[in-house]
């Protein structure tokens, strides 16, 4: 009996607080863990949680089922590179076999190319943004740590702009998090009176760490909303504002509504004459864009452009939570910069009930673990750095689409060897991806570490090492990966699944072959000891798990940028070049583009290209949350599928009727660049000519050879296969997944209707996973 | 209302997100197969008034089998349902406390059905 694990009746209970696998954002689910003869039986929430309260979503609900599937791959195996795609070539192995041949292929490859021709590629979400690189950068010793989405389309922007305009740790909501006791009740908490949702849905995505369900508490002690989105999610219909805008045209709604509250006199006078750079050149950028103009740019009506600016200008404090449409987009700077900025004058930065910062001492948005240790001539090789030093500051990875031309290309110099942990490129983050799969082709050797055999490996994988799930590892969840530590907790291991290993321990197991003295813990728990020290919390890892409730939150101080907390130095102001928050960003000037935020149309558009447009006329915006989901994953967990079971494109009911289409129809979406089919869903909550068609979309009963549509029918259904590859901001931050254009013919049937769909396919069980 | 044993489950639909976690609850604690729910939400919408006034309501709705949970809830647990809603709007308990609960518009509560158990719950 312990606070971690007790016995109840047959059943050995195990406490744990969730992060991954299977996806989810650092969210911390706490969980019960309920075990039967060492197999994962059921789950249920932990009332002690401070933050979820007992609460779990449907993802961990199923938890017994994806982690004991039939599908998981549970011992390490190795397919020859010649037999790529043949899926019954694969060999089990031992672990050691395994390291042995990562070893001998990594020393070959150092020897005969250099060390930067390995790359490693990570997936978003994942409890894997400290191990990948460090894998990378100490055990590798590669400057190549590469995010297959285009443009480093999600949260890398964001939490980078916010390092170069507020000097500062990733923004969020103020919900309590600093007050676990009392939460909401306690008397220093203030609610904010106005909560500002930017492209995001966040109930269903649980988005870098925030509780999203957190918002729905909010509003029931009345924080009114103002929901900017295409599409009118369950928090919009119930929004003070709800702003439907066309995708893409961000920026100018937040330069009209920057324009309103200035031009009104209803900004935070002091705040910005004393810690605002560049306001009056600001003032003077918003005044070009009218609500007028934006409402012709963005389809929102004037006067509501009018009201919510100055509802935001005036219901103080106002808090706000952003999404990665946001950062999907070509003009995604310029939009997060204005974000920030809208929060800046209002005086809500920073302070009770307003927009919470990380502190300047916090990494964002992705870890350096390693890095200071290469060699400079090695760093000097990282792909797309020099190209794009507004991606390479901030973080520690390639401009990836520069990295995926090294690899079809050879150039600047080849790439020989791929290490895949948690992503699936072909399946979900990549456009363009059946370039991507014949890119991938051309390395000598590419390994990943998963669950199930997914896409991307089946087409060309030479190695799989099984990951171990939670509920099967221990290690910590940290809130937005650290950027915004609002709490760290423990994740706790009940079981061992077949030999399956957590990143950490593979990561560390690696490190230690490769590159031992980089890798100084002498286990995994003096590793995670030393991770938890590094969130500024004292005390062991195996201390947390003992104690109370397994979760603690470090200290949040409000203002910062008032008592010399938000600079490196220690003085008062922000972390930035100028000490102040930047409107005016002289770095953006230094990187090749405008130092102030502006509006530019979406590359391909009805406005910017319509001659296009005429054939392909509607606006498609890919990427909304489905509650079964986390991005490509669990298609295969059948409770999960049954909610949710077609790759599914939300259409307004006029467009339907004029196109001749009815709910459930399976259509085409088609555009210059490619095509894919889902199934139509009729529903008022989109604006007639917008499209939203579901993502990561793959078909596990499909098997994973190729038979006509990729590994397990991927480009059936795979909608990036309508988004180019190399397309992005002036300073490489990104694409437009959230912003294309697109036909919708009626197909002749969905995959559903040939033959061997689903049932057949589900039957047929590859050799390697036979228990 | 005389029986001071009568459960009931009040349900504050304004605040309902539909995440389903009620729904998948259920299903798991009683294994129930794709077409059976123990608790299954009924939707109303998205449809719209005017330019900016919505319906778009979830509510959940009990199956004549369930038991509310009756002995986890004599173990000092929630019924599962309630434990697990994202958006706290299930509350399951004596039928008479509920009733003086419903003091806000958007709310719904059902009693019991189940005379006899109809289905054995897995744990």
């Amino acid at each position: 009996m312990s606070n971690w694990k007790w016995q109840e009746g047959d059943y050995t209970v195990v406490r744990t607080c969730a992060w991954s696998p299977p996806g989810e954002h650092p969210v911390g689910w706490g969980l019960r863990l309920y075990y039967k003869d060492d197999v994962l039986h059921h789950v249920e929430g932990d009332p002690t949680n401070p933050i979820t309260q007992g609460r779990v979503s449907i993802k961990f609900l199923e938890l017994p089922a994806y982690n004991n599937s039939p599908e998981r791959v549970i011992y390490p195996m190795k397919r020859d590179p010649k037999y790529r795609g043949d899926n019954s070539k694969w060999e089990r192995i031992s672990w050691d076999e395994a390291y042995d041949m990562i070893e001998s292929e990594t020393r070959r490859i150092q020897k005969e190319y250099g060390p930067e021709s390995i790359m490693t590629f990570i997936g978003t979400g994942r409890d894997v943004w400290h191990t990948v690189p460090k894998i990378t950068f100490s055990a590798f010793e590669s400057p190549n740590f590469n995010y297959p989405h285009n443009g480093w389309s999600c949260y890398g922007p964001r939490s980078s702009i916010c390092v170069y305009v507020l000097g500062a740790g990733y923004p969020e909501l103020d919900y309590a998090t600093e007050f676990p006791e009392l939460r909401y009740d306690d008397p220093n908490y203030v609610l904010p009176k106005c909560a500002l949702i930017i492209g995001k849905d966040p109930l269903v995505s649980n988005p870098d760490g925030l509780f999203g369900h957190a918002l729905v508490d909010m509003m029931k002690r009345g924080t009114e909303l103002i929901v900017v989105d295409p599409r009118a999610t369950w928090l919009a219909t119930r929004a003070k504002y709800f702003l439907q805008l066309r995708p893409g045209t961000d920026a100018a709604l937040y330069l009209a509504m920057c324009h309103v509250i200035i031009s009104e006199d209803l900004y935070d006078h002091e705040f910005c004459d004393n810690w605002v750079y560049g306001f009056k050149e600001f003032a003077e950028r918003c005044a070009e864009y009218p609500p007028s103009l934006a409402s012709s740019i963005t389809g929102v009506p004037e006067q509501l452009i009018i009201d919510a600016a100055r509802y935001w200008a005036t219901e103080k404090p106002g808090s706000m939570t952003w999404g990665l449409a946001v950062d999907e987009k070509v003009n995604g700077i310029q939009t997060a910069h204005l974000v920030l900025l809208m929060c800046a004058i209002t005086g809500n930065l920073d302070v009770p009930g307003g927009v919470l910062l990380g502190g300047s001492d916090r990494e964002a948005p992705t870890s350096w673990w390693g890095w200071e240790e290469l060699d400079d001539d090695i760093k000097a090789k990282r792909l797309g750095a020099a190209e794009y030093p507004c991606v390479s500051t901030a973080c520690s990875t390639t401009q990836c689409d520069i990295a995926m031309d090294a690899i079809r290309t050879d150039k600047p110099y080849p790439i020989k060897m791929t290490f895949t942990m948690s992503s699936n490129p072909i399946a979900c983050p990549s456009a363009d991806p059946q370039m991507v799969d014949a890119a991938m082709h051309r390395p000598d050797f590419n390994v990943f570490a998963d669950l199930t055999m997914t896409p991307s490996c089946a087409s060309y994988g030479d190695l799989f090492l099984p990951v171990a799930s939670t509920g099967e590892k221990d290690g910590l969840v940290a809130t937005h990966y650290g950027a915004l530590t609002l709490f760290v907790a423990a994740c706790v291991k009940g079981n061992q699944v077949g030999e399956c290993k957590s990143d950490d321990e593979i990561m560390l197991d690696l490190g230690w072959r490769l590159n031992p003295s980089k890798f100084p813990w002498k286990d995994l728990y003096e590793f995670l000891t030393w991770e938890l020290n590094g969130y500024g919390i004292e005390g062991t890892w195996e201390e947390l798990r003992d104690s109370e409730l397994g979760f603690v939150t470090p200290p949040y101080e409000f203002e910062k940028y008032a008592y010399g907390l938000q600079t490196w130095n220690g003085e008062p102001g922000f972390g930035t070049q100028s000490g102040m928050v930047e409107a005016y960003c002289q770095r953006f000037a230094d990187w090749g583009d405008d130092p102030m935020p502006y509006y530019e149309e979406p590359p391909y558009s009805p406005v910017s290209t319509p001659d296009l447009a005429e054939k392909y006329p509607f606006v498609l915006t890919t990427g909304a949350r489905s509650w079964s989901y986390f991005h490509s994953e669990q298609r295969h967990i059948k409770r999960l599928r049954d909610l949710d079971p077609w790759p599914t494109v939300e259409m307004n009911p006029a467009d339907l009727k004029r196109l001749g289409l009815v709910d459930g129809d399976w259509v085409y979406l088609e555009n210059m660049f490619g095509k894919c089919r889902q199934k139509v869903r009729a529903t008022p909550i989109i604006k007639e000519g917008t499209l939203m068609a579901k993502h990561g979309w793959w078909y596990p009963e499909k098997g994973p050879d190729d038979t006509g549509h990729g590994s397990y029918g991927v480009f059936d259904a795979n909608i990036n296969q309508l988004v180019p590859h190399g397309l992005y901001g002036k300073m490489g931050f990104g694409s437009p997944f959230k912003c294309m254009i697109c036909s919708v013919t009626k197909a002749e049937g969905g995959p559903d209707f040939e033959e061997g769909w689903p049932a057949k396919a589900w039957d047929k069980t590859p050799a390697y996973l036979e228990r | 209302m005389a029986d001071k044993t009568a459960m009931g489950m009040l349900v504050d639909y304004d605040y309902c997100t539909g995440c389903h976690s009620c729904e998948v609850s259920c299903k798991e604690r009683f294994d129930l197969e794709e077409d059976e729910w123990g608790i299954k939400l009924a939707d109303n919408g998205p449809w719209r008034y005017s330019e900016t006034d919505w319906e778009w309501n979830h509510v959940p709705i009990p199956a004549e089998h369930c038991d509310f949970c009756k002995d986890r809830i004599a173990a000092g647990k929630k019924a599962l349902c309630e434990q697990h809603c994202q958006a706290l709007v299930i509350t399951v308990g004596p039928l008479d406390e509920l009733a003086k609960k419903m003091t806000k518009k958007k709310m719904v509560l059902f009693n019991e059905t189940n005379d006899e158990p109809r289905k054995k719950a897995v744990y």
